[in-house]
């Protein structure tokens, strides 16, 4: 691994990044180990993989982790049923195992020609053992296909982004093999940033206003799902599209469903902030 | 390197193990790094596994750092000088063991009188390579040849974003075994083949398609499933609040497994009586006769509470500590038609065992098999509740 190497990841267009969140990146990169992300909905954990693969122009795999999610799907999957219907009604060769075969999204990582993003989104979603299931695989980056009596090892070590909402703890051992990152809340200076990504044109005087009512709303605790950055961009589209005048926003906060998603968070906001102004 | 920080990290119970110790060693031997901030958020994403560990960390990294006085920035000769040669040398182990073996205070010095003698960059660097894996220490060692060298002091950003310890509100040690308290809830499972038929019957197949005299006959099946409907009832304030971590993990992990068929919670204060509560506060009611007519009888039932009251609270009509109840039905008959009513009840009570001679933990400890909140307590009772009646 060579070093000039090293500061490979300085984020991309439409994604702005902190410098922690960089470093931890290029560690990841560097180390050849999984970055494990963590943060609050909305952060953009997501979009980090999707923000690599486009700064290091490396093609993105994706693997949606589902309550259901078994750790053997990402490795491949060996379609019996198919072989079995081929040995009756298919004029295939079937002593081929290899031809059933097919490799998951883990697999297919291994295998890919050159480096990829590969980007295990939700890992917490799945059953509790999943993490564990994947520790040796993730550690060697290679696996055993005993039907075929085949070692897939990676050919690049693909760069794993791991997201987790922690809604179930990880276990110990799969988390001493990542690296971890916790994306804060965005200041308000770098949520400037991050919205002027998105909409480079916007006034100034919407911006401020949009953002002073936005963290206002933030620091109401008693909201059951505080806004985040996707749904504050959401908003300021709102507010362009509806073309509201800037000195309207922070006095009656239009649009506000695109901010408070939850009924009993709109009924709070209206209780106290709408009533009593009145 | 660094190695007292290490146990300083301990100290300050973060969980690091050597393997994300050696893990960060690897990295620095790799260079990745130009100065004390670059250390700090290298360190942190490498050692530090959950953002309830960032305040230790800050305050681990405090004790540690604080004093340095280390330069603005290391002057760049010197990295340039320490660096170049590193990145094309890759460290195996044998040599990792060497350079972990190298008096650093040597180490230093030599260092310190190579920056007297020279004033531009010297590719004589290999020559300290040359010397067997010592380079290493460049990097992990810039910090204290900051100090000797640099000479010049300010303040440290690092040390400054540690002192700020903005992580403080994310400390909550109160997680830390939810983990442990869902593995052993994962036992409680009875598996039984429900839904759709979505799962090839192998045997079924096989045995169809020779009946068939060889043409394929697919057999299809219904997939198991965890048929476990769990309702837990939970005793809260008063004498339970300092339980109150224990049992919120409880919850935290009961209401995290997915893998129950159905989940139910209900709060108590002290003895259940005519309501339960869906809230902690105990104001959204619910009639304990309504329930015990919508929910089926095969719902497992884990009770959670000291058990301790004074024993009119529990035999007496009117006993109930809030006086408006004015329950017309003692406790203890409350508790009896939910033992009457479900097969599988079991309580635990966070209490230390040794207490419970106390009479109203006897009493109920009579109506339900009683185990204490621990790991061990648990594992018994889930195993209580399913074994077959």
């Amino acid at each position: 691994m060579e070093k000039d190497n090293f500061a490979q990841f300085s984020g991309s267009e439409d994604y702005v990044t902190s410098e922690p969140l960089r470093n931890a990146v290029n560690v990841s990169i560097a180390l050849g180990r999984p970055l494990l992300i963590r943060g609050e909905a909305g952060t953009g954990k997501t979009l980090l993989a999707h923000s690599i693969a486009q700064g290091l122009e490396k093609k993105l795999l994706t693997w949606n982790v589902k309550s259901t999610t078994k750790a053997q799907e990402g490795l491949y999957v060996y379609d019996t049923v198919q072989r079995l219907n081929d040995s009756r009604f298919g004029d295939k060769d079937i002593s081929d195992i290899k031809q059933y075969i097919k490799l998951g999204k883990l697999g297919q990582a291994f295998i890919a020609p050159e480096k990829v993003v590969l980007l295990i989104d939700e890992v917490d979603k799945a059953d509790i053992e999943f993490p564990n299931d994947l520790l040796n695989e993730l550690d060697e980056m290679s696996f055993y296909i005993p039907e075929t009596n085949e070692t897939i090892s990676a050919i690049h070590r693909p760069i794993t982004v791991i997201t987790s909402n922690a809604e179930k703890e990880l276990p110990d051992a799969f988390l001493r093999r990542c690296i971890f990152h916790y994306i804060e809340f965005p200041t308000p200076e770098l949520m400037e940033e991050i919205v002027r990504v998105h909409f480079p044109d916007i006034k100034d005087s919407l911006l401020s206003e949009a953002l002073k009512s936005f963290y206002k709303l933030r620091e109401v605790d008693d909201f059951r799902k505080k806004p985040s950055t996707s749904e504050l961009i959401d908003w300021i589209r709102a507010l362009i599209a509806g073309g509201i005048p800037h000195e309207n926003v922070s006095k009656q906060l239009p649009f506000i469903g695109t901010l408070l998603k939850k009924e009993s968070d709109y009924d709070y906001f209206v209780n106290n902030f709408v009533i009593r102004r009145r | 390197m660094f190695t007292d920080f290490f146990y300083i990290l301990r100290q300050n119970k973060v969980p690091v193990s050597l393997v994300e110790w050696m893990t960060l060693m690897e990295a620095l031997a790799k260079g990745h790094i130009k100065d004390l901030d670059d250390f700090y958020f290298l360190a942190r994403a490498i050692l530090v596994k959950s953002e309830a560990y960032y305040d230790q960390y800050d305050v681990a990294f405090q004790q540690y750092f604080q004093g340095v006085e280390a330069p603005e920035e290391i002057a760049e000769q010197v990295l340039d000088w320490l660096k170049d040669p590193l990145n094309r040398l890759f460290l195996n182990e044998e040599e990792r063991a060497k350079f972990e073996s190298m008096d650093f205070d040597e180490l230093i010095k030599e260092l310190e009188k190579r920056l007297e003698e020279q004033t531009e960059q010297h590719d004589g660097g290999g020559h300290w390579i040359g010397r067997g894996g010592t380079s290493p220490f460049g990097h992990s060692g810039y910090h204290p040849a900051g100090i000797r060298i640099g000479g010049q002091s300010g303040g440290r950003h690092a040390v400054q974003i540690a002192g700020e310890r903005r992580f403080k509100n994310y400390r909550s040690d109160l997680t830390l075994d939810v983990r442990q308290i869902g593995m052993a809830l994962k036992k409680l499972r009875q598996l039984r083949r429900t839904g759709l038929e979505d799962e090839l019957d192998l045997e079924g197949t096989i045995k169809a398609t020779a009946k068939n005299a060889g043409d394929l006959d697919f057999i299809w099946q219904r997939s198991r499933k965890n048929t476990v409907k769990l309702l837990l009832l939970m005793d809260v304030g008063g004498s339970m609040e300092p339980f109150a971590k224990l049992c919120s993990q409880l919850f935290s992990a009961a209401h995290s497994s997915t893998h129950f068929r159905d989940f139910q919670y209900y709060y108590f204060h002290n003895c259940i009586y005519d309501y339960l509560y869906q809230d902690v506060e105990r104001v959204d009611a619910v009639s304990t006769l309504h329930l015990l007519h919508t929910l089926e009888s095969d719902y497992k039932v884990l009770l959670v509470g000291d058990a301790r009251m004074g024993p009119w609270e529990l035999t007496e009509r009117y006993g109930a500590i809030n006086y408006y109840e004015r329950n017309e039905i003692p406790g203890i008959l409350w508790l009896k038609r939910i033992r009457d009513h479900f097969s599988h009840c079991v309580w635990l009570n966070p209490d230390d065992p040794r207490f419970w001679i106390h009479p109203t933990v006897q009493m109920i400890g009579k109506l339900f098999p009683m185990y204490s909140l621990t790991l061990g307590g648990l594992e018994q009772a889930v195993g209580k509740l399913v074994v077959a009646k």
